[in-house]
């Protein structure tokens, strides 16, 4: 556990890639091979199972740290980390573990058959001997909430370095559904096949978004010049649903989102036309929610989302179907490495075959002569309930990860609104201790109604000041939510707006964020109910 | 019932019977003056009164000022009222103001630590009746290590640097955090090389007699290659900026107390955060506040909603009050940072306090 939690600390004492990538390897290369598993299972969102609940833990937390209940609560504000919250409060150990991480882990899953009584009487000795950095680290592994600040890619980078596997190999074979118990490091490093496991997943190839990172448009013009040659490129719509990774193999189907958990029972539309695949097939693509043949609004299939039962009364009211738009593998055969018209190809003749095109649709190509053109056409994009316009470069392979290059996505300008800020709540982790997450609100008459809450968009420097505001400028507190005195107006920009009735101004926005701070605007000029409403009216929503 | 002896108004905390006015933020007659930070000493009263070794740190800062300084302990009668200063352990020339008359003792603590930092005269507790404290940190999760052992992490990470090429950048407020560094520096490892605002803070205090560790300012003639060899001490405002950029590769160390929390921390994004304040930790206050054995305690600064509930919880008589020094947790960033730009930066009426009268 030592060597654990020093590199965690050590992960987070630098900022630097070089430095992190040294850190991850020298780590990979002190450790036995069973650590260097249960090291990636944590560092790839693979989590040990949960064995105490959460609430006993804060209790006995509590009680190992002998101060009233209230107080352990206001220190989690503070702090915006359950597990840090406890490391700090409960009395400084002179003892350190000298226990491995997966002996460790081995006795947190041994827990599942103990009573509250052992598991209590477990966890208390457990914290009594360890010193406060592997406290930190082991009540991260105990209350599941394992992020770390580093990417996959820099661990898989350090991996490659280590094991001489190339990057895109060893980001395949750490895909899908295995689980540190189950897959060793020779088994990793060892030359494999498809048929190793026939549920994993390819990464997916993400697209760059074309504006970078401003949000200002980009024209026809500067297309042209930073892509060259409109013909060299496909367009397609980009839809806004579930991105998903569709497998069939030896007679069996699985469904993998983006964050690679396994969604195959969730979508049971899908089952018959993925049984009817060829073995060996493998699709990218994107879910969506669908009424009469047209897609409907993202909101429509949240609602489906995260529901561990999909009902009959959902599967009527949100009935998913997919649009695909890329083919992975084909007989067997990983095909990542043709062109995307090669691929396009494949891809045709597979849904030319299919006995369910009503649920294995196709991502058609936009007809498009020229940057121009496509510019124009771009603005039909939320008529067609899409959010903007995806280009493939024709030659493109299919790689692995978000890369610059051959696949761009053209975004359409988000909808705005400005509005005032009404509530204020702490942030988490980097941002604990500090407000920045916002309530907004708009005119209704004379009365300010709240709308939506954005936690992203502001820099560090106007955070602070808007902290400094909250804190000088409350006029209520509920809990952890203060009110604070209307008076900062904000630029709100959002994707979609839909009517809510779960809300009280009646509509509820999608991916609403801080566009910029109105320095400028009185809260008396800020916008009205009516102005959103008149958007659901022209059609900015989807019909439900 | 009779005025208390000390109130809280808009232009500070206030001594009727006595006339005097203690770290007032607007401009008064009378000002008697815990420490020289900016939130704490402001330019515009017509007198001053401080401790000797605020002396010219306060003149370098504040200009030509009407100023009277004394020692801890001496006593100085004004209107009846008698005055005294005792070590507030904050840094180098803070004191806790001793306020008394007719028998009853009120003590405004200024910014304390507990610790003895080896450098600022170490706190002593005053008995009191009525005991105005800040709590910066009057949250259980602040708990400060031993300075020891901070050194010694601070000393082996400047090692490090040199062996593996690194500048090394440690930073600290100007007056206080910078001299703890000073003070407690592996010196055999190289020299210390100092920021300007730095050097101009070190200076005032050598004219005021204090022995300080031998200093090198960083002006535009410095070897840039020699610098990197020793160890540079920084304001939180040369963060980031070119003047620091050229020194790179460095890593850079910054030392407050808010680096205990690891959220906090990594918004700094400094190489290293070194867990160490010049204020009094949770047990510190705890402490220093049951040593004064005190009627009533009134909490100014920090965590004062959270802190004034768990003491009347354990049987204290606690008190918020809202000061210019801040309210609940709000000056947490602004305590640490460089004093002088940190309150210049805030426009004028962000800056007007919001008082309440809270002594009866």
């Amino acid at each position: 556990m030592k060597v654990f939690a020093n590199l965690f600390l050590a992960l987070d004492e630098t900022n630097k890639t070089n430095e992190k990538v040294k850190v991850l390897k020298d780590y990979f290369n002190s450790v036995p091979d069973t650590d260097k598993m249960h090291m990636l299972a944590l560092f790839t969102g693979r989590k040990p199972k949960r064995q105490i609940n959460a609430t006993l833990i804060r209790h006995w937390a509590i009680e190992a740290s002998n101060i009233p209940a209230w107080l352990f609560e206001e220190s989690y504000h503070v702090v915006g980390d359950l597990a840090e919250t406890m490391s700090l409060l409960m009395p400084a150990t002179e003892s350190s573990s000298s226990k491995s991480l997966t002996e460790w882990i081995g006795e947190i899953n041994d827990l599942a058959d103990k009573t509250e009584e052992q598991k209590k009487e477990w966890l208390l000795a457990s914290w009594a001997m360890l010193d406060s950095q592997e406290r930190f680290v082991f009540n991260k592994l105990l209350t599941g909430s394992f992020r770390v600040g580093v990417s996959q890619n820099l661990v898989v980078k350090a991996l490659a370095d280590v094991t001489r596997i190339e990057a895109p190999a060893l980001t395949h074979r750490i895909m899908g559904k295995w689980m540190p118990e189950d897959y060793t490091y020779d088994q990793l490093v060892e030359e494999q096949t498809a048929s190793d496991d026939i549920s994993r997943p390819y990464p997916f190839f993400l697209a760059y978004p074309i504006q970078e990172t401003s949000e200002r448009q980009k024209s026809a013009e500067d297309l042209s010049a930073a892509l060259g040659e409109a013909s060299d490129w496909q367009a397609e719509w980009k839809w806004d649903g579930i991105r998903a990774q569709m497998i069939k193999r030896d007679g069996e189907i699985f469904i993998w989102s983006r964050g690679e958990d396994l969604a195959t029972e969730k979508f049971p539309e899908l089952h018959p036309f993925l049984y009817g695949l060829p073995d060996g097939t493998v699709l990218d693509g994107e879910i969506l929610s669908f009424s009469n043949g047209k897609p409907m609004p993202f909101n429509v299939l949240q609602t489906r989302i995260g529901r561990k039962n999909i009902s009959k009364k959902i599967l009527a009211e949100s009935p998913v179907a997919t649009i695909v738009y890329d083919c992975l593998e084909y007989n067997g055969e990983d095909i990542r490495s043709k062109t995307q018209t090669e691929r396009r190809e494949i891809l045709e003749k597979l849904q030319s075959q299919t006995n369910d095109p009503e649920t294995f649709r196709i991502s058609s190509l936009i007809n498009f002569s020229s940057w121009q053109d496509l510019e124009t056409q771009r603005e039909q994009s939320r008529a067609m309930i899409a959010e903007g316009i995806m280009l493939k470069r024709k030659s493109a392979t299919y790689q692995v990860g978000r890369r610059r290059g051959d696949w761009w996505k053209w975004k359409i300008d988000p909808l705005s609104v400005d509005a005032v800020m009404v509530y204020a709540q702490k942030g988490h982790g980097r941002r604990a201790d500090l407000y920045t997450d916002y309530t907004f609100a708009v005119w209704d008459g004379d009365k300010l109604v709240p709308f939506a809450k954005a936690y992203s968009g502001l820099t560090d420097a106007e955070i602070n000041k808007v902290d400094y505001f909250v804190k000088r400028n409350t006029l209520e507190k509920f809990g952890p939510v203060r009110t604070v005195k209307p008076e900062l107006v904000f630029e709100i920009g959002f994707e979609g707006i839909n009517k809510s009735s779960r809300h009280k101004s009646g509509i509820a926005l999608r991916f609403p964020r801080i566009l910029r701070w109105r320095h400028d605007k009185p809260k008396e000029e800020a916008d009205t109910i009516e102005s959103l409403r008149a958007l659901l009216d022209v059609g900015y929503e989807g019909e439900n | 019932m009779a005025k208390p002896l000390l109130e809280f108004t808009d232009r500070g905390i206030y001594c009727e019977k006595g006339k005097f006015y203690i770290d007032p933020w607007k401009p008064v007659d009378d000002a008697v003056i815990t420490h020289a930070h900016a939130d704490h000493a402001y330019w515009g009263h017509k007198r001053y009164l401080a401790h000797h070794l605020s002396r010219e740190v306060l003149l370098y800062r504040l200009g030509e000022i009407n100023l009277q300084t004394v020692e801890y302990g001496e006593t100085i009668v004004k209107n009846g009222v008698t005055i005294s200063m005792f070590p507030a352990g904050h840094v180098i020339g803070s004191a806790q103001i001793r306020v008394e008359y007719k028998g009853v003792v009120w003590v405004v603590s200024g910014d304390y630590k507990t610790q003895d930092d080896g450098i600022s005269t170490p706190f002593e507790p005053v008995k009191c009746h009525h005991f105005i404290s800040e709590c910066t940190f009057g949250m259980p999760v602040y708990t400060w290590k031993p300075q020891a052992d901070i050194f010694r992490d601070v000393n082996s990470w400047w090692q490090s640097n040199l062996e593996h090429g690194l500048a090394t950048v440690i930073v600290g407020y100007s007056l206080g955090k910078a001299q703890r560094i000073l003070q407690n520096l592996d010196l055999s490892l190289g020299k210390v090389y100092t920021h300007g605002v730095i050097e101009n803070t070190n200076e005032a205090l050598r004219r005021n007699g204090v022995i300080l560790n031998p200093t090198e300012r960083i002006t535009s003639e410095s070897s840039k290659e020699e610098v990197r060899k020793g160890i540079i001490i920084a304001p939180p405002s040369s963060v980031g900026t070119p003047w620091m950029r050229k020194f790179g590769p460095y890593s850079f160390g910054y030392c407050s107390g808010w680096m205990a929390i690891r959220g906090a921390k990594r918004r700094r994004a400094a190489d290293r955060g070194f867990i160490m304040s010049d204020h009094a930790d949770w047990d510190g206050l705890v402490s220093a506040i049951d040593a004064t054995d005190c009627e009533c305690v009134y909490l100014t600064h920090g965590y004062t909603a959270t802190f004034t509930r768990y003491l009347n919880e354990i049987g204290f008589n606690a008190r918020e009050v809202h000061t210019l020094y801040g309210g609940e947790e709000e000056d947490a960033t602004v305590t640490e940072k460089d004093e002088k730009e940190e309150i210049s930066e805030l426009p004028k009426d962000e800056r007007s306090p919001q008082l309440k009268e809270a002594a009866e």
